[in-house]
């Protein structure tokens, strides 16, 4: 009788404790060709829940990170999603990197009042849904800012007049062609030409030869790693050498083995870099990354850093919400984003980062430009 | 523009071509089809990505290890996925295919991993026709293609096991009563089938990369392919992908990539409403 007693007083004890978590969602892609970006959003989360639990959490409990993976499809993220909300009820619900897919589940977290926290996915629609009740939040570049950032970049480091736009044809791209065209229509210019092409297709010859025809003299890439390597290897076969100013699509894999040689001539936006002097706490965020995952050797072995770095600042920005709100049920968590105030992070010192109307944390002055040098995702001209 | 768009037609209307006669082998000699052709195709780059990059076989090596492996394949899916059922009198082959390639496509999923590969490009470099780069990549993958469709039509027209395949195209039953082994016969047209698909994954795995399901929109263009050519005609279906693919390239080229899908799809649904049985094909004959 009294083993039963035991057995019965663990259980409770083991239902006190799961309950005693705070559960943080995570829908994103972890397997296919972002699996690595997906990863490294996992391990900054990761990292940032084991600092917070390891000075007791926050109101007294504990993280708990909760995965699910969205084979970067739209549909399969909704049933991630729904699932993550409603029977494993997570307080806060994090994105992965793919903008279809966070656009489509952006309506069910703020029909649910649970706050969505983007750490990748640069949709300017993601944050600027138009829901009366706004729960989703970012950290992470927003297209409509990145376009500003590569048209500037273009003009300033290439003396580019008549870029060309290729984009991969989804929601993402669409976005990226509103931001890039109103971009260009601020300075009164026009694209040389917008070509769309499709995750999959094997060659890409035909719309580059389009751009090059009607005069680009740089191009504007937005796609992800893999439909980026097949612009780079068709402008190889072309022996075509223009300027790329892209969006950050490459960082999410094995860019430099899918691209070939010309990979390291892609131009791309990161948020933040862990190669240079790092501030103390991009030291100890590294020594943490390197202490609990062991292929880390250095900054260079931290790829893609932007999904370690948002995803680390998002989680602590998420904690001091949760921290303001005083209790775990949505809308106190969503007024809580409201409520922070200073927090020194990794990609920068946050002054109140959120407002009712500003839900994006990282502003135009955050932005990193990097290549790849081998395997490394590297600040432009860090190294040859 | 014309002249790239043509090179780069001609070189995935090959390939689409090299798929859709995998088609016509197997419908010739059975009336049936493997419709995952497309898992074929990845398993040739898969396979060959394997020997060479993991293993550090020679490429020659690891291309003849991959299609001898594309083709054992060919033979189990007949032996499992369609002689069960065709025995029968069964439709349920079509099915039996789609699935056995869906187990393909999964089990490359959990063996080979799930992030793409980068497969290394064995033709490096080019030459420059009147200011236009042309890779030795692009010239030879429409030869190797047309090369695989005239070898195919040589060993149907000259070597004993060719001849006995077009007699069973002909009359599967007075085959087997002159004595020919008419399931070897269909079996070795599946071997046949997937050699040749995996011959499309391997050429085209420079050009893109490797990957589990890199096979899928392939395949699906290359069956659009040989309905379009007539499937019981060889060359004409090797002639439709040559036609796709350039149709593809051009509507790109000319009009813009958005235009590319619709039209090309719209096309072959125009031809194939004048032209209900391909453009090579013919009406297959009822005798009452």
């Amino acid at each position: 009788m009294s083993r039963i007693l035991l057995a019965f007083a663990l259980l409770i004890s083991f239902c006190a404790s799961a309950q005693d978590t705070i559960k943080i969602g995570l829908v994103t892609a972890l397997s296919g060709q972002s699996a690595r970006a997906g990863e490294a959003i996992t391990r900054g989360l990761q990292v940032a829940i084991d600092e917070l639990n390891a000075k007791g959490g926050v109101l007294g409990r504990k993280f708990e990170l909760v995965r699910r993976d969205d084979e970067a499809t739209p549909a399969k993220g909704v049933i991630a999603a729904r699932e993550l909300l409603f029977r494993e009820k997570v307080a806060v619900l994090f994105g992965g990197l793919d903008s279809p897919v966070s656009i489509a589940i952006v309506p069910i977290v703020n029909e649910a009042k649970v706050p969505m926290m983007g750490p990748w996915a640069a949709g300017t629609p993601i944050t600027k849904n138009g829901a009366k009740d706004n729960y989703v939040f970012r950290v992470s570049a927003v297209d409509e800012i990145v376009d500003k950032a590569m048209l500037q970049y273009s003009q300033r480091t290439f003396n580019a007049k008549n870029c060309g736009m290729i984009l991969v044809n989804n929601p993402w791209g669409e976005s990226n062609e509103k931001g890039l065209t109103a971009a260009l229509a601020a300075k009164n210019m026009k694209a040389a030409g917008i070509e769309k092409f499709e995750g999959n297709d094997v060659d890409v010859v035909p719309q580059l030869t389009r751009l090059k025809s009607a005069g680009a003299d740089c191009l504007f890439l937005v796609g992800n790693v893999g439909p980026s390597a097949q612009v780079v290897k068709s402008l190889d076969r072309m022996g075509w050498k223009p300027p790329i100013v892209s969006h950050w699509g490459p960082a999410g894999g094995r860019f430099t083995e899918l691209a070939g040689p010309s990979a390291k001539d892609v131009h791309f936006i990161q948020t933040y870099s862990f190669f240079g002097k790092q501030s103390p706490v991009g030291q100890k965020v590294m020594k943490a990354l390197m202490a609990k995952y062991p292929d880390y050797k250095g900054p260079g072995d931290i790829t893609p850093a932007v999904g370690v770095a948002n995803a680390y600042d998002a989680m602590m920005l998420t904690a001091l919400a949760i921290q303001a709100a005083g209790k775990v049920d949505g809308t106190s968590i969503r007024d809580g984003y409201y409520k922070i105030g200073r927090y020194e992070g990794l990609i920068k010192t946050y002054n109140k980062p959120f407002t009712t109307e500003v839900h994006d944390a990282i502003t135009e002055n955050d932005y990193v430009w990097t290549q790849f040098i081998d395997n490394q995702i590297v600040p432009i001209g860090m190294k040859k | 523009m014309l002249a790239s768009a043509l090179l780069t037609g001609l070189g995935l209307g090959s390939m689409y071509g090299l798929l859709a006669l995998g088609f016509y082998v197997t419908y010739a000699v059975s009336s049936t089809v493997n419709f995952a052709q497309g898992s074929s195709m990845m398993l040739g780059a898969v396979f060959a990505y394997a020997f060479s990059m993991r293993l550090g076989l020679p490429l020659p090596v690891s291309i003849a290890a991959a299609l001898a492996l594309c083709a054992l394949y060919g033979l189990l899916v007949e032996a499992i996925a369609v002689r069960p059922f065709a025995r029968r009198g069964s439709n349920a082959w079509l099915m039996a295919t789609v699935a056995l390639g869906i187990v393909a496509d999964n089990v490359v999923l959990f063996t080979f991993g799930k992030e793409p590969r980068g497969f290394p490009v064995y033709f490096d470099g080019g030459i420059s026709v009147s200011g236009m780069r042309v890779s030795w990549l692009q010239l030879a993958i429409p030869i190797v293609g047309l090369a695989a469709a005239a070898a195919l039509s040589l060993f149907a027209t000259r070597t004993r096991y060719g001849k006995a395949m077009l007699a069973v195209m002909q009359n599967p039953d007075a085959a087997r009563l002159m004595g020919i082994n008419v399931t070897r016969v269909v079996a070795v047209a599946y071997a046949a089938s997937t050699l040749l698909a995996g011959v499309a994954g391997i050429m085209i795995a420079p050009l893109s990369n490797v990957h589990s399901d890199m096979g899928t929109l392939f395949g699906l263009k290359a069956f659009a392919v040989a309905i379009l050519g007539g499937i019981t005609s060889a060359w004409g279906v090797m002639l439709a992908g040559l036609l796709f693919g350039v149709a593809e390239a051009l509507i790109t080229a000319f009009l813009g990539s958005a235009y590319t899908q619709i039209l090309s799809f719209t096309l072959v649904i125009v031809a194939l409403a004048i032209m209900p049985d391909g453009l090579f094909g013919r009406a297959a004959v009822k005798k009452v």
